[in-house]
């Protein structure tokens, strides 16, 4: 599947016209749900420091600190990708299984396109090339939530939230936080559409293959997680 | 020419194609009959590559089929057209871009050269008019129409429908019939229906295959089918009442 999936596009304007496509499908209109999810888990992941700091010899730079670095090495970059597993992953299959059972990609087929090629390919750009961006953005939003719920909450102060935020920055963190958001992106494009592709029957079939794509895809990234970060910090 | 030579088809123990030859001609409209499950479907679906035949062989203009390479079958689909059951038309794009597609793809024709070419087969499935709209806009028999003018957009050698009547009242089937038998005229193509339809039978059944269980039982045509003795074929034809009635009020 895969050698077919990776070979030379058989129109180049068609297959940039569907990479952009794939980033408004997969990547823009996910945009609205990372943002929203990002900013209150922050909140929440700063508030809940703020309250186990209770001890006064513990200073209070340590929630900023604490926030940013769950946020940067795992919310923003796992925990934002299993949420894209389930709303991207189940799109994917469940469009790839309907054009499969509607024989949508038999018809492709026989014009003579190679369909893994150009159904598959162009997800897997637009996906492993833009979710560093939304990951990012995660990131960002989800540092900023945790502000604004100190502000909100005052458990703990602006000046010493940005001080913990500054303490010990380590740009490797972000290397490794973007590094694993590409290959989850990878996952993300490929088991579902694997699942999609090869769907056999109706709708209730395609509905099965995308339950069963959202699953594995999460339990996978998990793994690769454990594994990566293994690799990338051990 | 196609021949099909000697082709048998398995999935796992089920036996769907039983040594099945048949040499179809350009400009000739040919009907693959038989009721559901005789392997219709199966045998169109070989011809096309979308299943590889288990034994024998495919043979387009001389070139097997089987024997290709993936690229050499690729090229050869892009001088196919085929008409799906269900129409197959892709839903999230409009009808322009349905059958502007295979240009988009395999020629290197400009935009205004493609939208010329879309009118132009549009008008010839006598559709206008509906270029922005998409396909769950349209009725059942409109989406065959446009599933025409796309499998014909290119030009092709080879035409393929796969019952491209079922689920059209009689009248705009008879119509879609004689749609299939002009552009198959007009273009010298070689068109394998598949069907059960036996109004299809009347109106543009030049040659008929009658398949049963996977085997070809009967060859003939319209002319041909009616006065048959092959008694799964009498069988099949005057298996609605319509028909059957039409018989006796024939024979008295």
């Amino acid at each position: 599947m895969l050698g077919q999936v990776f070979k030379k596009p058989q129109k180049r304007s068609v297959f940039h016209d569907n990479i952009f496509k794939e980033i408004e499908e997969l990547g823009l209109k996910s945009i609205g749900i990372v943002a929203f999810i990002s900013f209150f888990v922050g909140g929440v992941v700063a508030i809940q420091t703020g309250l186990n700091v209770d001890n006064p010899w513990i200073p209070k730079y340590l929630i900023g600190f604490a926030t940013k670095r769950s946020i940067i090495l795992e919310f923003a970059p796992t925990f934002m990708s299993v949420i894209l597993a389930g709303k991207v992953g189940s799109y994917i299959t469940s469009s790839m299984g309907t054009m499969r059972v509607t024989e949508q990609i038999d018809a492709l087929e026989v014009m003579g396109v190679n369909t893994l090629n150009h159904l598959i390919l162009p997800k897997i750009i637009a996906t492993v090339f833009f979710y560093p961006f939304i990951v990012t953005l995660a990131m960002i939003l989800g540092i900023f939530g945790g502000w604004v719920a100190g502000e909100i909450t005052g458990l703990f102060t602006v000046d010493n939230y940005i001080e913990g935020i500054r303490l010990e920055f380590k740009p490797y963190l972000i290397v490794y936080a973007l590094t694993k958001t590409m290959v989850f992106a990878f996952l993300i494009a490929t088991i579902p559409s694997y699942y999609g592709y090869y769907v056999e029957g109706g709708s209730l079939e395609v509905g099965k293959a995308s339950t069963k794509a959202v699953v594995w895809t999460s339990v996978v990234i998990i793994i690769f997680n454990y594994f990566l970060t293994q690799m990338l910090l051990g | 020419m196609i021949e099909v030579k000697d082709i048998y088809k398995s999935f796992g123990e089920n036996e769907v194609l039983k040594g099945i030859s048949a040499t179809f001609e350009k400009g000739n409209t040919s009907l693959i009959i038989g009721t559901s499950g005789s392997g219709k479907t199966v045998f169109i679906k070989c011809m096309l590559g979308l299943f590889i035949p288990d034994k024998g062989d495919i043979l387009y203009d001389g070139r097997s089929y089987i024997a290709m390479s993936t690229k050499e079958k690729r090229l050869l689909r892009q001088e196919m057209g085929m008409v799906f059951q269900g129409g197959a038309l892709f839903d999230s794009e409009t009808i322009e871009d349905n059958i502007m597609f295979p240009l988009k793809m395999f020629t290197e024709q400009s935009k205004e050269e493609m939208l010329e070419r879309v009118n132009f087969v549009l008008k010839r499935v006598r559709l206008e008019n509906v270029n922005q709209k998409y396909p769950a806009e349209l009725s059942g028999g409109m989406q065959k129409r446009v599933a025409i003018a796309r499998a014909i957009v290119m030009n092709p050698k080879y035409l393929f429908c796969d019952e491209p009547n079922s689920g059209l009242d009689p009248k705009t089937a008879t119509i879609i019939d004689n749609l299939i038998q002009e552009i198959t005229d007009e273009y010298q193509m070689i068109t394998v229906i598949n069907t059960h339809d036996m109004n299809s039978v009347m109106e543009i059944g030049e040659k008929i295959i009658f398949l049963k269980n996977g085997v070809k039982e009967w060859e003939g045509s319209d002319k041909t089918i009616f006065k048959t003795d092959n008694k799964s074929v009498t069988n099949f034809v005057y298996s609605s009442n319509l028909f059957r009635k039409v018989r006796e009020v024939y024979n008295k």
